[in-house]
């Protein structure tokens, strides 16, 4: 997957979010339409313009204490109103690894996760 | 063992305290992540996909059983149990807590580690042989030389802003299991023709987007002229390396550019005029450090305890691990033990707390309380009685580090790719985990012999790639995992990169070609004893490309 690192110039084809990662803990956050950061994709502001795109990076730039590392990530729309990873990077962010982690230390959410890679 | 005295305990705990108010004042917003971000690097922490991730410098890989009891607590407190054994010689945790990075830092030092200079632009930690001061076709312990290095490296306000960063190896033996020519810098210290110890100086290695292998510049140097002479190099390279292109910034692009006889000639116009100043060695200054190594107090043995071969006899399992992870040791009586970290399906370098825990007990039983790590990602234990091989070997089994593959096709080297790494553009561990299992038969992992495969999850090549027997790079194409292969690279003192045998195939067909190009191998090699490297050096990559695209 190519890095957002790279990423210098908005092109939106589809629906994007606008992602980071959370400055206390790095845990990936998603950025919500009343400004705020949730964990849950589902609970992301989706976009489908360079403009609105564009809005929604503005202001979590800004947001310094809140997240680190601003970028907009494809993601896909289902049925009920459910958000999807859009590639297989942005997949890992959300579920966790793709392996299991060393065993003693699996825990339930974490079986969770993987139960969900494995139904994505 | 290295005993650090009060100005290195001193100098890693202001580092904590100076990090512990760094942390506070960017987690009260007086600092923004881009005041913040250079400040974590310098200690070593990363933001990777998922969390923050705490790198650890094990300095020439060597863990006392106190210091590896003190990576399993860090593991256990701060991350989720485990932590990740790299490529050189670090370990890292994945999943740490920028609040709680100050505490982790602080047991840390308790025990005299850290995550200085495990980033940034600096000289990184310097590694060696795992096997320094044991192995049997040593010269002279390279740790020594690794670590005076390291102290005049360490903070060192003229390098701590090179264009890159800058890794050195150092090593001493005849055979090279430090990936000398893979490394910014190498020494390799040596005799020469009038019997005098001193060092090969190699500059320029360094794999990633453009893998070259190290040059020789000079042949050999006095050992009193390590300092000044790596002084002069850094000063070169500072001057004349790249700074306006990340891409061709590491030291290696300057020395291809400029050629190994004209970057060389540059080091030598800076070195006469230092060589002879402040960092020319006398005796007393190596021999300070040196007294700081404390070597184990062995016993008088004799090789091959009769109860060794008994028990050899007796279990087949016993004697399949004394073959392929027990090596000969300088001193008659002991043996040298590889621990595998590369269990059917597991993680490469991945270790639990229990686990390690558990070998540091082993350690202080069985090998004076000392553990080394090795690049390959494996742990070993250096000074092990080999009466006590057989009880060791139970209890090494009881917690999954026997299995008897070192050096075999699943003793895989790994970066940990996109399941953790926000560079990578593929995954690497769910294709190591997958050969592995498709290689599970060890009789035919034993019939296949000597086999390194290594994997990067991206072109920056933290997994050795280029350097594997057989070499997987991870690619992008078009949303997609790809897979490039090579053949034929190795990282020994006869070091070569590894040549590409064709497109790059899909994920789910990784694992297929490495079985193709093992069949490929068990057909074409002329001998059971001829290696698969050394086949692939006759025929060239042309048959196993033939092999491997005949059906895709």
């Amino acid at each position: 997957m190519t890095s957002p690192l790279e990423q210098k110039k908005l092109k939106i084809t589809g629906p994007v979010v606008v992602t980071a990662n959370r400055v206390g803990d790095g845990a990936v956050v998603y950025r919500q339409t009343d400004g705020g950061w949730s964990t849950s994709l589902d609970a992301a502001a989706v976009v489908t313009s360079a403009a609105d795109a564009q809005e929604l990076m503005h202001a979590a730039t800004a947001d310094d204490l809140g997240a680190i590392g601003p970028y907009v990530a494809p993601v896909k729309l289902l049925p009920g109103g459910h958000v999807r990873p859009g590639n297989l990077r942005e997949l890992i962010r959300l579920g966790g690894p793709t392996i299991e982690l060393p065993v003693a230390f699996q825990t339930e959410h974490q079986s969770d996760k993987l139960a969900a890679h494995v139904r994505l | 063992m290295y005993v650090y005295d009060a100005f290195d305990r001193t100098l890693v705990t202001e580092r904590v305290a100076e990090f512990r108010d760094q942390v506070a004042r960017r987690l009260s917003g007086e600092l923004t992540e881009e005041e913040f971000k250079p400040l974590r690097l310098m200690n070593g922490v990363y933001l990777q996909l998922h969390a923050y991730m705490l790198r650890t410098a094990i300095p020439y890989g060597t863990l006392s059983s106190e210091q590896l009891r003190m990576l399993a607590h860090v593991a256990r407190k701060y991350d989720r149990g485990y932590g990740h054994f790299t490529t050189r010689q670090n370990i890292q945790y994945h999943w740490i807590k920028l609040a709680e990075l100050p505490d982790a830092m602080a047991d840390f030092a308790s025990v005299g580690m850290h995550g200085m200079q495990t980033s940034g632009n600096c000289v990184r930690n310097i590694t060696t042989d795992q096997w320094a001061g044991v192995a049997p076709d040593e010269i002279e312990d390279p740790r020594l030389w690794a670590e005076l290095v390291r102290q005049h490296v360490t903070l060192h306000p003229e390098f701590s802003f090179m264009p890159r960063k800058f890794k050195i190896a150092v090593g001493s033996s005849s055979h090279d299991r430090a990936a000398l020519r893979t490394h910014d810098l190498a020494l390799r210290l040596h005799r020469n023709s009038a019997g005098e110890l001193g060092f090969e100086v190699l500059v320029g290695g360094g794999l990633g987007r453009t893998p070259f292998l190290a040059q020789t510049i000079k042949p050999f140097l006095a050992k009193r002229d390590v300092l000044s002479y790596v002084e002069a190099i850094l000063r070169t390279y500072n001057q004349f390396g790249r700074r306006d292109n990340i891409y061709k910034a590491r030291i290696k692009i300057l020395v291809h550019e400029l050629g190994p006889e004209a970057f060389a000639k540059e080091v030598d116009a800076e070195w006469q005029s230092i060589k002879d100043g402040a960092l020319a060695l006398d005796d007393a200054a190596v021999d300070e450090i040196a007294a700081r190594f404390r070597y184990p107090t062995y016993e008088r043995l004799d090789d091959g305890p009769p109860e060794l071969a008994a028990a050899r006899r007796a279990n087949r399992s016993f004697d399949a691990w004394m073959s392929n992870s027990v090596a000969n040791h300088k001193v008659a009586g002991y043996a040298i033990v590889t621990l595998s970290l590369k269990p059917e399906g597991g993680t490469p370098g991945d270790a639990t707390a229990e686990q390690m825990d558990a070998i540091a007990d082993l350690a202080d039983r069985y090998s004076f309380g000392e553990i080394r790590v090795g690049h390959e990602q494996n742990l070993t234990l250096p000074h092990v009685a080999q009466r006590d091989l057989p009880a060791l070997w139970r209890a090494l089994a009881a917690i999954g580090v026997a299995t008897p593959n070192v050096n075999f096709i699943s003793d895989i080297i790994s970066c940990p790719g996109l399941d953790y790494c926000s560079l990578a553009n593929a995954r690497s561990i769910p294709i190591a985990q997958e050969i592995t299992r498709r290689f599970h038969n060890l009789d035919l992992q034993r019939d296949l012999g000597r086999l390194h495969v290594n994997i990067s999850g991206c072109i920056n090549a933290c997994g050795h790639h280029h350097v594997g027997h057989i070499g997987i790079l991870g690619v992008e194409k078009n949303g997609e995992e790809f897979y490039q292969i090579t053949l034929g690279g190795k990282a020994d003192e006869n070091a070569t990169l590894g040549t590409l045998i064709g497109p790059a195939v899909p994920y789910a067909q990784v694992a297929d070609v490495v079985e193709d190009i093992a069949a490929a191998y068990l057909e074409l090699r002329q001998r059971p004893d001829e290696l698969f490297i050394d086949t692939v050096k006759r025929t060239g990559v042309e048959p196993f490309r033939e092999r491997v695209y005949a059906t895709r």
